[in-house]
């Protein structure tokens, strides 16, 4: 139902049933390693390219959340899912072997959340029974995508953040037991740019985006701070969380105390890695790992999940222009809330 | 004894000047916008520059390979092979550049090549 011209509500309960997710060796090594399930020891996971072993993660999380879910690929309506790599490589690559409908969808690292806004949006309104989502993304792929390639041997800069390595996927539909994490707003965000240019400092681009979803989602649903135990964001790292601390304190809203962001809290043992994570597995295994657990405990409650998304490409970069950012948020409750 | 002394003395000089060169580039890192294949550019043409108007003979006598070692002395190669060329004519002015870098060049693109061949890249350790 709509609630605004950015926020919807979900009406019929569309449901987070199951989960995968697996993680690569840095991330592995981080403050999430006991949850995260299945993890990569060697990130080429004996493929002979990075752009072939961040498929090959993908493979991997679909047929374990088909089978965790004891779904069929034939169960399956529709899969929608996307990455960083150009045309999507990975995603269109990994899904050719499951026959499932597929929707194809990029807005980088805010891929994740735009997939399950989508997907729970087809399941509410009957057009879908079974939907999975899914996500990845690899460091050494995405720095010959976005930056250099890792022979160039350049340094890293202060600003910046490292991919993060992995991939998550999960199943969207409705149960009868009602007793999973369901998706109960949808906030979707429009393209704010800033003018910043530096392709190393992308938490400052996506800063205000997030900002802006985050705003017109409370403003429109008319909800207030206390309706949630945790906000949080994807890939924003350290800076980028800061940035976005003052932009909504400026507009009345201090979510200092209640904010996370997946990317900044992936690398916290590594301060070398300077911002902390990004990239769009970073949302993604944060939440299937660590909140999807922590919803379905009741330990949050409600959460609101908004994942950011530089919209940047090399060309326009080497063109000289600035970094477009995109945040979309789904709000998911607790079975119980 | 004194040899020895003298010795050390060159050795602190090559790392202070090389240190320095480095220290320039990390702060251009840190505190500018700049990429860091402009900041390559940036060292290699101001090499070129700096011996052209005469100013990093005087920093490569002091510093030696701590000033030929890092990119700025490949522009200074470059702008030293030229000026010497011109000495004789114009067409070694272009071709004494080159010449006086073939060493680096063709090293890098050799080893490089080898190099491919026997090692696979991998992600690396931070």
């Amino acid at each position: 139902m709509r609630i605004g011209r950015h926020t919807f509500e979900y009406q019929n309960r569309p449901e987070v049933i199951e989960t995968s997710a697996i993680a690569g060796p840095q991330e592995m090594d981080g403050p999430f390693k006991n949850y995260f399930k299945y993890y990569l020891t060697d990130d080429t996971f004996g493929q002979d390219t990075f752009e072939k072993a961040e498929r090959e993660m993908m493979v991997f999380v679909i047929k374990n959340v088909l089978e965790k879910s004891k779904l069929n690929s034939a169960d399956v309506d529709v899969f929608i899912g996307g990455d960083l790599l150009n045309q999507i490589i990975s995603t269109s690559y990994a899904i050719r072997q499951f026959s499932i409908p597929y929707l194809g969808i990029y807005s980088a690292c805010a891929t994740y959340v735009e997939a399950m806004l989508i997907a729970a949006a087809m399941v509410d309104s009957g057009f879908r029974k079974n939907a999975i989502c899914c996500t990845s993304s690899h460091f050494s792929s995405a720095e010959r995508q976005y930056r250099f390639p890792l022979e160039l041997g350049t340094m890293r800069t202060p600003g910046s953040q490292w991919t993060v390595s992995g991939s998550g996927a999960c199943l969207i539909s409705k149960s009868k037991e009602k007793k999973y994490p369901y998706l109960k707003y949808a906030t979707i965000g429009r393209v704010v740019d800033y003018g910043i240019e530096d392709t190393n400092n992308m938490g400052a681009a996506m800063a205000p985006a997030c900002a802006d979803t985050i705003y017109h989602h409370f403003k429109e649903t008319g909800l207030t701070l206390s309706d949630y135990d945790k906000i949080v964001t994807g890939d924003l790292g350290i800076l980028g969380s800061n940035i976005l601390i003052d932009l909504l304190a400026e507009k009345g809203y201090d979510i200092g105390g209640m904010h996370m962001d997946c990317g900044a809290e992936i690398y916290t043992h590594k301060p070398r890695l300077h911002q902390g994570g990004s990239g769009a597995a970073a949302s993604a295994l944060v939440f299937n790992c660590f909140l999807f657990d922590k919803l379905l405990k009741g330990e949050y409650r409600r959460i609101l999940f908004v994942a950011t998304g530089a919209l940047l490409s090399p060309t326009a970069t080497f063109q000289g222009d600035s970094i477009p950012g995109i945040a979309h948020s789904v709000a998911i409750h607790a079975p119980n809330y | 004894m004194e040899g020895i002394i003298s010795t050390i003395l060159k050795y602190l000089a090559v790392f202070a000047t090389g240190g320095a060169l480095c220290l320039i580039g990390q702060l251009l890192i840190n505190y500018t916008k700049l990429t860091p294949a402009r900041i390559l550019v940036l060292f290699l043409v101001l090499g070129v520059i700096l011996q052209a108007v005469g100013v990093y003979q005087a920093v490569v006598d002091f510093g030696n390979a701590g000033a030929t070692i890092p990119i700025i002395g490949f522009g200074y190669s470059l702008a030293k092979g030229a000026m010497e060329g011109a000495k004789i004519g114009f067409l070694e002015a272009i071709s004494g550049g080159f010449k006086a870098v073939t060493i680096g060049i063709d090293s890098a693109i050799f080893f490089a090549y080898i190099f491919s061949l026997i090692f696979r890249s991998r992600t690396k350790k931070c």
